[in-house]
């Protein structure tokens, strides 16, 4: 049995090499399935890791609580200095929280103005948002005391306003009526979870805006609460409890809608991951398709094949190949072609996804269980899709076959 | 000339198609031949004399009669079994050469030894002494396009005698061919029957052809109508 099927391999082998115009165009289908599927998956993969990156560069399992429903803030009351302790206080599995006052406005240094995210903090934001020192240092909890008159920006900042290669620390940016002291950048953070860039930001002591730049103090002047989970506590739990402090903090009723939101950037990731998960399984099923249609296009050039070589099947049966010899040619010949397709789809997947990866910015991740999905996949159609042209070339009588023109 | 009996026929019957379409090609055929014989069968187009070919290669089996190659009782083997009969003992050599295209001489002459468990290098060796029998050493590499009419005979020629078969069986051997190149086959079918002791049955209807052959066996509707040795 074994020598059969290795001599059945050896004859196909010789059959391919003898057509091979024709087993190329053969396999093209299953080549461009397999390579579809595999480059879809890969690809998809990439996202999916990419978003996550992006997201969980925002923070360490990052909780913000912001004014009002949705992304607007129109109307509805800001949060006080109390607030932030409370939660601090009195909210389970929260690792550090820090109040959050951001501004649009024109920053100045030298003779260039232009507009960034001013955000007044506490060093805890730091952890909180995962930021890392680029060069010099951030603030303290000591200058948050005493207003100092210090801030750290982003490195779009740095780019834009100082220039490539420049080192800010101990220059003054002007904010406002405000001078400010450069005492640190922080490394670049790049994209966020909504492509939005993370390094347009000047962090400076929430005092300073307060105190210095809007004028007002004590009161609701935060309009975000920033709040970095313990590692392992789930998120939903805090979220739950920030609720449930805030409603009864700001008085509302049971039947009253919350006056606030608590955004989850770990829910974010999931609900961001899960659709293109989604997103990815769909069009590797419609990929799966081609390669069903590859498969549909093996069985039939083999079926043209049978015809077109009865009289080889005669000659064949005439010198005494058995019937079973030549349908396990055939079918051998199908499953050889369709796994040479399978690799010649996997290595055509390999340059597709480098090329795409490189294109859309998105890691290439490899899948060894893809890789075998779709190799398995296109072996299984070479039988399936084989059989019956092997079995349509074997049930010919040498008689009729050697007569065939 | 050996007696040892090689093929015997008995009442042999082929009919072809049922009811009234029904056709009896042969109607009771007795034969026998003796190893080492050159045979030829003549007769008209519709005569039967291909369907007995046929049956004689063990391709096709009578509806009634009994057949018997070398002992071996053939309407009694199933289809494989007479593959195997005909892979083991019988060699074949057809009217359109019937070579594999765009495959070289070499690779056509060890199509039979591929169904035979040999290994690679015994499969060139013994596709190398074959092509040399037929004086084709020098066109191992050649596919079937790059050869005369009669260079393929003789390559099919090869193809037949490469598993060494005890019996040859040539349809029209020289059907395709011109009358010198005729002249070398059927040169070099005589020489394989004379010197080599190989049993040759053949079908032609050219008398000249049918000549070269030690008896002659004419068949007439279906019947032998004359069986004369030269």
């Amino acid at each position: 049995m074994i020598a059969m099927l290795f001599n059945a391999l050896l004859i196909a082998i010789r059959e391919i090499r003898r057509n091979l115009m024709r087993s190329f165009l053969t396999v093209i289908g299953i080549v461009i399935g397999v390579a579809a599927v595999i480059t879809i998956v890969t690809l998809g993969r990439g996202t999916t890791e990419t978003v996550r990156q992006q997201i969980s560069r925002m923070g360490n399992n990052l909780l913000v609580v912001r004014p009002g429903q949705g992304w607007g803030s129109s109307g509805a009351p800001q949060f006080s200095m109390q607030d932030v302790e409370a939660i601090r206080d009195q909210v389970p599995g929260i690792a550090s929280v820090a109040p959050f006052v951001s501004n649009n406005s024109p920053i100045i240094y030298q003779d260039r103005n232009r507009t960034y995210d001013v955000q007044g903090t506490t060093p805890n934001y730091f952890i909180i948002a995962n930021w890392k020192v680029g060069t010099g240092r951030f603030f303290t909890d000591a200058e948050v005391t005493e207003s100092a008159p210090v801030c750290v920006i982003g490195e779009t900042i740095r780019k834009e306003l100082f220039g490539e290669g420049v080192d800010p620390v101990g220059s003054k940016v002007r904010v406002k009526s405000l001078t400010l002291e450069v005492i640190g950048v922080t490394a670049a953070k790049g994209q966020g979870g909504f492509s939005d860039d993370l390094d347009d930001n000047l962090i400076t002591p929430y005092t300073t805006v307060i105190h210095r730049l809007s004028g007002r103090q004590g009161g609701r002047n935060f309009n975000q609460v920033m709040i970095s989970g313990q590692k392992d506590y789930p998120t939903a739990n805090i979220v739950a409890d920030v609720a449930a402090l805030m409603r009864e903090r700001r008085r509302i009723s049971a039947s009253e809608e919350d006056n606030f939101n608590v955004f989850d950037s770990q829910q974010l990731a999931e609900v961001m991951s899960s659709s293109t998960k989604t997103m990815t399984t769909l069009l590797g099923c419609v990929a799966a398709v081609s390669l069903l249609v590859g498969g549909i296009g093996i069985m039939n050039i083999m079926l043209v094949s049978v015809t077109e070589r009865t009289r080889e099947i005669g000659i064949r049966l005439a010198i005494g190949a058995r019937a079973r010899e030549v349908l396990l040619q055939f079918l051998v010949e199908a499953v050889t072609l369709s796994c040479v397709g399978g690799l010649a789809g996997i290595a055509l997947a390999y340059g597709c996804c480098y090329f795409i990866a490189g294109m859309i910015g998105v890691p290439f991740l490899f899948d060894p269980k893809i890789n075998i999905v779709a190799f398995v996949f296109s072996a299984v159609i070479g039988i399936l899709f084989g059989f019956m042209p092997a079995r349509r070339a074997a049930s010919l009588d040498p008689i009729d076959a050697l007569r065939h023109e | 000339m050996s007696a040892e009996k090689l093929i015997q026929l008995r009442g042999i019957t082929k009919r072809y198609g049922t009811g009234d379409a029904a056709f009896l090609a042969l109607r009771g055929v007795d034969l026998d031949i003796h190893r080492g014989e050159f045979v030829a069968i003549m007769g008209p187009s519709g005569s039967g004399k291909s369907t007995l070919m046929n049956l004689l290669g063990c391709l096709d089996t009578p509806t009634s009669g009994s057949y018997q190659f070398k002992g071996i009782p053939v309407e009694d083997l199933n289809k494989d079994q007479r593959s195997l009969l005909r892979r083991h003992a019988l060699g074949f050599i057809f009217q359109g050469f019937n070579l594999l295209a765009r495959t070289s001489a070499l690779e056509n002459v060890e199509l039979p030894l591929l169904y035979r468990g040999y290994t690679r290098k015994q499969r060139h060796e013994m596709a190398r002494e074959a092509l040399a029998q037929v004086s084709l050493s020098n066109k191992e590499r050649n596919t079937p396009a790059e050869l005369s009419g009669g260079q393929q005979q003789r390559v099919a020629i090869a193809r037949a005698i490469v598993t060494k078969p005890d019996t040859l069986f040539a349809d029209e051997p020289t059907g395709n061919l011109d009358s010198k190149t005729t002249v070398e086959i059927m040169e070099l079918l005589r020489k394989l029957n004379e010197d080599r002791g190989i049993s040759i049955i053949m079908v032609t209807h050219e008398d000249e052809v049918a000549a070269c052959a030690r008896r002659i066996i004419n068949v007439r509707d279906g019947l032998i109508s004359s069986d004369t040795k030269q």
